[in-house]
């Protein structure tokens, strides 16, 4: 019964956007929920070892989400997302930003696009994220955010022990 | 400005010209034929190839041929696979709460 689960990962250089289409052992209608209700997004959204924390969150076109990942020293890394259109249970668009507790949008820093679009496949669902940058150095600048204190690093060797334990 | 394999992968033009390289290698000359901008622009590009080192010049006689540096390229793709990982943490995440969601409503 346990067929692996179906793992996409799409770079388009030319449009400097990302792709992960990921299938899901569950219905459509419950994963909609873990991305759109913060008590299951403060759950799963941050990749461990962070851990996310919601102060606002309002999903409507027009709402927003402001929540913050922790770090396990205690860490606070705000981040803001303004939800543009919402299509209930098929897909919505975002686009996310870094900001402070107060809810204050850093603007030195890239804001991306999502769009994220749940399909039925079988029993399980796919979910589609396509995030678009301005550019790839946008990109980089993001994922160097991650960089500056080792926790990329971190979750890459987490990533290797996952595969270990599950070999 | 500090220039990376990121900036050079930036341009249009500089894209083009990996692409074409990675066909065969390729004299200044050969390379600005492809292109409707002058030969100095292509330079240009040529030049901030080389300072990222996605390039490698070899001297055949009088003639420069350019040719990719592969292992460079791999760069890119390796900088883009922490991205994958990251992401590969947060849904496996999501599968443990969409199972212990689903055990809560049976």
């Amino acid at each position: 019964m346990n067929s692996p689960l179906q793992f996409d990962f799409l770079v388009d250089k030319k449009k400097n956007t990302l792709t992960f289409i990921r299938e899901f052992r569950a219905g459509k209608q419950l994963i909609w929920d873990c991305y759109t209700q913060h008590e299951l997004l403060d759950q799963w959204f941050a990749p461990a070892p962070l851990s996310t924390k919601t102060k606002s969150m309002e999903f409507c076109e027009g709402g927003h989400w402001h929540y913050a990942m922790i770090d396990p020293n205690g860490t606070e890394y705000w981040g803001w997302t303004d939800y543009e259109t919402i299509q209930s249970p098929d897909f919505y668009t975002a686009l996310d930003a870094f900001s402070n507790e107060a809810g204050d949008i850093n603007a030195n820093l890239p804001r991306a696009k999502w769009l994220v679009r749940f399909t039925e496949k079988g029993a399980n669902a796919l979910v589609e994220t396509v995030i678009t940058y301005h550019s790839l150095q946008d990109l980089e600048t993001v994922l160097q955010m991650g960089m500056k204190d080792g926790l990329t690093a971190t979750l890459s060797r987490l990533d290797d022990l996952l595969i270990h334990l599950t070999k | 400005m500090r220039r990376d394999i990121f900036h050079a992968i930036a341009d249009p033009t500089r894209r083009t010209i990996l692409t074409l390289l990675t066909l065969q290698a390729m004299t200044p000359n050969a390379l600005a034929e492809h292109f409707a901008i002058s030969r100095q622009a292509i330079s240009k590009h040529v030049q901030i190839l080389l300072e990222c080192e996605l390039i490698k010049p070899e001297y055949q006689g009088r003639e420069i041929y350019y040719s990719l540096e592969a292992n460079k390229m791999k760069e890119i793709d390796q900088w883009l696979n922490q991205f994958r990982s990251l992401w590969k943490t947060k849904f496996k995440q999501l599968d443990t709460l969409l199972h212990t969601l689903q055990k809560q409503t049976t």
